[in-house]
This record gives C-alpha cells, sequence and structure tokens, in this order.
C-alpha cells in the first residue's frame, strides 16, 4: 500500500510539481485527479485570509484520513497539501491529488479528502478586509458537514 | 517520590491547555499549564471547570455545544474521558479546505 503525502506548509505549491513526483517511475497510474482550493473574495471587499491551524494535529489528522483513504480505494499516490498563515484572493489555499489505475477510485477518494478537510482538519479562517479592518472569523457551514456524512466521518 | 505522593494528595494533575481561533481570543490566551483537579472526568467536566475561572472563559465557553475538543491531537467529544491526555485543546467548529 502506498504512503500518503501530507504537507501543511506557509508558502505556496504548484499542482506540476506535485503530479511529475506523483508516479515515481510507476507505468501503471491511469487516472490522476486534483483539486485546488482558493481564496475566494465575493464582492470585491477581501483583502486576505488569515489561516490559524493546530501545529501537530494539523499533520496528524490529515494523515489519519488520508490513512483511511488508501484503505478505501485502490490508490497509487495520494498528496494533501494545506498552507497556513495569510493567503490573497486568487492564491492556492489546498491541493489534493489523488492517482489510481481508473478514474472512478480517484475522483472518489479525492472528493472524500476535501469533504474530510473541510470538517475535521483543525484550521480557521479570518477576514481581513479591503477597507483595513480585520473582519471576522469565518464560520462553518452546514452542508460541509452534510457533505462528510456522506463518508461516515462527520465529527 | 515525593512529588508523586504530593500531587496525588492534592488531587491534581498538570496539562497543558491551547486554545484557538476566537476561543483563543475570548480566552485571552493561546495556552497555558493548568492543575486540573484528577475527579475531572469527561471533557465536558474540563468545560465547567474552566468557565468558573473567569470572564473570558465563560465568554468562550458560552455555548458548550459548539466549542470543540481534541485530546492529545485526537478529535474528542464532551462525554469523552479525559484520561491521562497531556495537551487538550478548544477550538471552534473548522473552516479549512
Amino acid at each position: 500500500m502506498i504512503s500518503p503525502l501530507v504537507r501543511i506548509q506557509r508558502g505556496d505549491f504548484s499542482l506540476q510539481d506535485e503530479i511529475d513526483a506523483l508516479p515515481a517511475g510507476r507505468a501503471d497510474i491511469g487516472a490522476v485527479v486534483s483539486f485546488i482550493g482558493l481564496c475566494r473574495d465575493e464582492a470585491g471587499t477581501l483583502a486576505a485570509l488569515e489561516l490559524e491551524h493546530y501545529p501537530g494535529m494539523a499533520e496528524a489528522e490529515i494523515a489519519r484520513v488520508a490513512a483511511e483513504a488508501v484503505e478505501r480505494w485502490p490508490l497509487m499516490g495520494l498528496v494533501a497539501i494545506h498552507r497556513y498563515g495569510l493567503v490573497r484572493p486568487g492564491d492556492q489555499i489546498v491541493l489534493v491529488l489523488a492517482a489510481s489505475a481508473h478514474r472512478r477510485a480517484a475522483f472518489e477518494a479525492a472528493d472524500f479528502m476535501m469533504d474530510y478537510l473541510k470538517t475535521r482538519a483543525p484550521f480557521w479562517k479570518r477576514e481581513h478586509r479591503a477597507d483595513g479592518t480585520l473582519g471576522g472569523w469565518v464560520e462553518a457551514k452546514a452542508d460541509d458537514d452534510d457533505a462528510a456524512k456522506r463518508w461516515d466521518l462527520a465529527p | 517520590m515525593s512529588n508523586a505522593i504530593a500531587k496525588a494528595a492534592t488531587g491534581a494533575r498538570p496539562v497543558r491547555i491551547v486554545y484557538f481561533a476566537w476561543v483563543r481570543e475570548r480566552v485571552g490566551l493561546p495556552e497555558e499549564t493548568l492543575d486540573i483537579p484528577t475527579d475531572l472526568a469527561t471533557v465536558a467536566d474540563l468545560v465547567r471547570w474552566l468557565k468558573a475561572r473567569g470572564e473570558g472563559y465563560e465568554a468562550a465557553f458560552s455555548d458548550e455545544a459548539i466549542v470543540r475538543a481534541a485530546l492529545d491531537h485526537v478529535h474528542a467529544k464532551p462525554q469523552a474521558r479525559l484520561g491521562d491526555a497531556r495537551e487538550i485543546a478548544f477550538f471552534p467548529p473548522m473552516t479549512g479546505g
């Protein structure tokens, strides 16, 4: 069974670099699904998002679900990278890559990883507004919990 | 040895308690080491004990159903037993991803 790669980092990441590193010389991978979450500004009012995290637990918790994904689907590669610190609208926040022989397992594993990351990985977003003021903490969404429940993994 | 006996006699043990996001802001501290009574059995018991410590704690835990907890980096429900956890965390529902 493969070892998932989990990274929690302040800096940016490169999708292409991670895909290039993924197959590691094997030619039996037939599908790679990638998901990138971006910092979104809906109304032109957001200067940046500040991502607070729980060092140690963030890595441990994402590694636990990655291990579960590897148990549930026949994966040949699995990567989860989550940034912390200040990110600006348009910046990348999170990357999930799932590789398998066929597309279905790769799609499902990536979907599962993101539903989990939303509800169980210890990260908290706070808004910094374009007018220079500090906004509030982003509130958790009930539909994220509902999405995670599809996999029987809600907190 | 004598220290261990003294600790047992006083019925308290030191734990590191860490707070995140608006729980951290309301408590006013990112972390602290507290001697907690050994008769606190569950996460909910600890929350009630913390709330008696002052206004900041009262504000942080005003809605006990909202605040989440982790014992040694593992999510824990209010009824979870503290056991011999050394690091206990409290934080709002998560908003990563």
